[in-house]
């Protein structure tokens, strides 16, 4: 009888504990939202890495843009 | 590019990423969540088909009125094509290997497309081997609309006469039923907008970055 009441006992804590609340979205479904996360910061590094060649570019258009004689 | 364009470009790729993993996609075997490759593999195939289409129509262009400006661009929609190409192939592969057992299993439509990017492959190669512009210019514009015309029946007619393992050949149309739900189409038809889109730009920016090199090879040439 007191290992029935003491194991019940136990088995309530765990489940206490397993409810309490806390932010688990990126835990959840088998913690997929991490694995968005990572594809996001790929695609964002791959996007400013776009926007910085296009800026270094501009750069070098301005550069000779200087350097040609005006006749264009 | 215009910067409204590159805007949705990056807006819709956001999407298409965090759908193509989340959104609810339908349950079928062998397949099991691997179907969402579509959203991420066939979109380059797309991308690569498109940018080879505006390669052609720049050596068409460049026929008709030698302007070096539509020779650069050909040039660059062929290699970011071709980039997207190998992209769709090695991610082709990778699935394959777990759909179909091996990620080469000779099928028609990976031979194919295999054969579609040798002859694109053959027009750098020719372009590498010719010095004078003009002549570049007009032999690989030729080329180009040869390496196009045989791209179709490659990787659109071929794999369709035979029977393909690969999802949408095998004598079916592309976009039926079994392949794509409305679900899916949600997220299918923006991820190849989308990466058109970045392939474009892209393409622009190489096409800016050769217009570059070839002003300063005239600066050089113009010293001399």
């Amino acid at each position: 009888m007191m290992t029935v009441v003491l194991s019940v006992w136990t088995s309530l804590t765990v489940y206490a504990q397993n409810q309490v609340e806390m932010a688990d979205t990126m835990r959840s479904n088998g913690k997929i939202y991490v694995v968005v996360g990572i594809v996001l910061i790929v695609l964002a590094g791959l996007i400013s890495y776009l926007f910085l060649l296009d800026k270094k570019i501009k750069k070098l258009e301005n550069l000779l843009s200087r350097k040609e004689p005006s006749t264009k | 590019m215009k910067i409204w364009l590159k805007i949705i470009a990056i807006l819709l790729l956001v999407y298409v990423h965090v759908g193509g993993l989340l959104f609810d996609v339908p349950h079928l075997n062998i397949l099991n969540e691997t179907i969402r490759a579509l959203y991420f593999h066939v979109p380059m195939w797309f991308g690569m088909i498109f940018l080879f289409l505006m390669s052609v129509i720049y050596s068409i262009r460049y026929l008709n009125n030698p302007n070096v400006e539509y020779d650069r661009k050909a040039v660059e929609y062929a290699n970011t094509g071709m980039a997207f190409g190998v992209l769709g192939m090695l991610t082709g592969m990778l699935w394959a290997n777990y759909a179909w057992g091996s990620p080469w299993s000779g099928d028609p439509k990976q031979n194919g497309a295999a054969i579609a990017m040798l002859v694109y492959l053959a027009y750098f190669v020719l372009r590498g081997s010719l010095d004078n512009q003009e002549q570049r210019g007009r032999l690989s514009a030729v080329y180009n609309i040869f390496a196009f015309a045989a791209m179709i029946p490659l990787i659109f007619i071929i794999p369709r006469l035979s029977s393909s393992l690969h999802p949408g050949s095998g004598g079916n149309p592309g976009f039926n039923m079994y392949d794509l739900d409305n679900r899916m189409r949600m997220i299918f038809y923006p991820a190849i907008i989308s990466w058109i889109l970045v392939g474009i730009w892209i393409t622009s920016l190489r096409v800016r970055l050769r217009t570059i090199e070839d002003k300063i090879a005239d600066l050089e040439y113009g010293k001399n």
